[in-house]
């Protein structure tokens, strides 16, 4: 394969890696769109759907292995595939985190919210712009945007503090408030988990663009 | 700091830490008019593997025999600067360049042997540095050294133009070893060879820098990463960069070795 043809496909592994995260990102979506409506037949489409993201994720990574193996890439090339294999492996554990928020859709009972789902949504934003972000810095491999978007992993982290100290206090006055607030719990921690993965995306991309491997923000533990 | 100084410091820094055997300093080189090598500096550190990669053209195969004064041979050859061999200049007045080359040895890019039996092959060196020992063993020691001995123990007085190519090589290579030579230049000794022999001749660079020190010169840049300690990327006469060989490849420090081992030069 001449060089031309390695960078169309190293531009074509990148794209892919975009589309998966955009697929990691409907699933995100649709699944806090399913909690908020108890929406349990989106639920199950989540649910169905992670069998798919887990299939691409595989797809990309033996692309990358037909690549190092064939094409021996060097220097940014050859951090750009180490970068590709952790970053598709980030998503698919995204992708399992929105799967598992459908699969809480799907244990709830009918009963009214203890509170108002407000919090749970703006998690899920915050989230979801921080992946396309990344994946959008990831594609130009801009190091400065990369290590921003990792500074917002502390709302997310705030979000998922003061969330749970509610639901605690709720099923402190309350005891048969314990299953949904468990729940909402679990809900809430899936989404704080994704938002710490996308962190994980953000070193891999300064990793691609300085050849030094940082751990963003620490400081957030 | 230009890109110049930033090399040349780095060269200095990654070689600062180990005894240098070759002390490069500000080296010029010319085939009559043409300058082949531009100011030079570079240690080479001992009992390591130092690589020299680039384009052709660039002045690696007239860096690595400049170590040696094998481009004394070419009349019009004109140098400049110092290249001091564990301290001493070697283009000094009081440098005898046959001595040299009996501690300096080298192996070309086509396996090379003489028209003699491998025996006397290996044992040529030997003969004309009027060795006293023992002459077989020495001969034995060496084919061993460049892992030949099993193969052509029972062909010693075959001639060593019936051995295959890959065999050819380490001939040239125990020729090399048999004077105990404290340094090994390489200018590209796998570029004829198969795999198989090439996976030979890199098993033997790796056991030999227990003892010596080798300097290659490849257009294989995966084999200057898999075999060197520390690689040199030259570009039209000039020392580009010269970092650990880990580094160079995952993250050089200039745009123009990032260009050349990714493959997107000129």
């Amino acid at each position: 394969m001449v060089r031309e043809s390695f960078e169309r496909e190293l531009r074509r592994l990148q794209q892919e890696v975009v589309e998966l995260g955009a697929m990691v990102e409907e699933a995100i979506q649709k699944a806090v769109e399913a909690l908020k409506a108890r929406d349990k037949a989106l639920a199950r489409e989540v649910v169905h759907g992670d069998a798919l993201i887990n299939r691409r994720r595989l797809e990309i990574e033996e692309r990358c292995l037909e690549l190092l193996a064939t094409q021996q890439p060097m220097a940014r090339d050859l951090r750009i595939f180490t970068a590709v294999l952790h970053i598709v492996t980030d998503l698919e554990r995204m992708g399992d985190h929105a799967e598992g928020l459908g699969k809480i859709v799907l244990r709830l009972e009918d009963e009214p919210w203890i509170k108002p789902l407000l919090d749970i949504p703006r998690m899920r934003d915050i989230a979801v712009a921080m992946l396309r972000d990344a994946l959008q810095a990831f594609v130009h491999s801009d190091a400065q945007e990369a290590r921003a978007i990792a500074q917002r992993d502390d709302e997310v982290d705030a979000l998922h503090d003061q969330v749970h100290r509610e639901l605690f206090f709720l099923m402190i006055q309350n005891p048969r408030n314990v299953t949904q607030a468990t729940y909402l719990m679990w809900a809430t921690h899936g989404l704080e988990r994704i938002a710490d993965l996308v962190t994980n995306v953000c070193e891999r991309v300064v990793f691609v663009s300085t050849g030094v491997m940082e751990e963003l923000n620490v400081s957030g533990e | 700091m230009s890109r110049e100084e930033t090399a040349s410091a780095q060269a200095v820094e990654a070689a600062a830490a180990e005894k240098a055997v070759f002390q490069i300093r500000s080296f010029s080189l010319w085939y009559g008019d043409q300058q082949a090598l531009k100011d030079v500096s570079l240690d080479i550190p001992e009992r390591r593997v130092t690589a020299i990669i680039g384009p052709s053209g660039c002045g690696k195969s007239t860096l690595i025999r400049a170590l040696n004064r094998m481009n004394d041979l070419i009349p019009s050859v004109r140098t400049q600067g110092q290249i001091l061999f564990r301290g001493t200049d070697l283009y000094g007045r009081g440098t005898d360049p046959v001595e040299v080359r009996r501690r300096i040895g080298m192996v070309f890019q086509k396996p090379n042997p003489f028209p003699k039996s491998v025996f006397e092959n290996v044992a040529f060196g030997l003969r004309i540095n009027g060795f006293r020992g023992d002459l077989k063993a020495r001969v034995q020691w060496a084919l061993e050294k460049a892992a030949l001995w099993e193969e052509v123990q029972d062909q010693l007085h075959k001639s060593g133009f019936d051995l295959s190519g890959g065999q050819q090589q380490r001939l040239c290579l125990a020729r090399a070893l048999a004077v105990q030579p404290e340094v090994l230049l390489m200018d590209e000794p796998c570029s004829a060879l198969d795999p198989i022999a090439t996976g030979k001749i890199e098993d033997l660079i790796h056991q030999l820098k227990e003892e010596i020190t080798i300097v290659i010169v490849t257009h294989n840049m995966q084999q200057a990463a898999r075999v060197s300690d520390h690689t040199a990327f030259m570009l039209l006469g000039e020392l580009i960069e010269f970092a650990p060989t880990k580094i160079l490849f995952t993250r050089p420090g200039d745009p123009r070795t990032e260009a050349y081992i990714t493959g997107r030069f000129g």
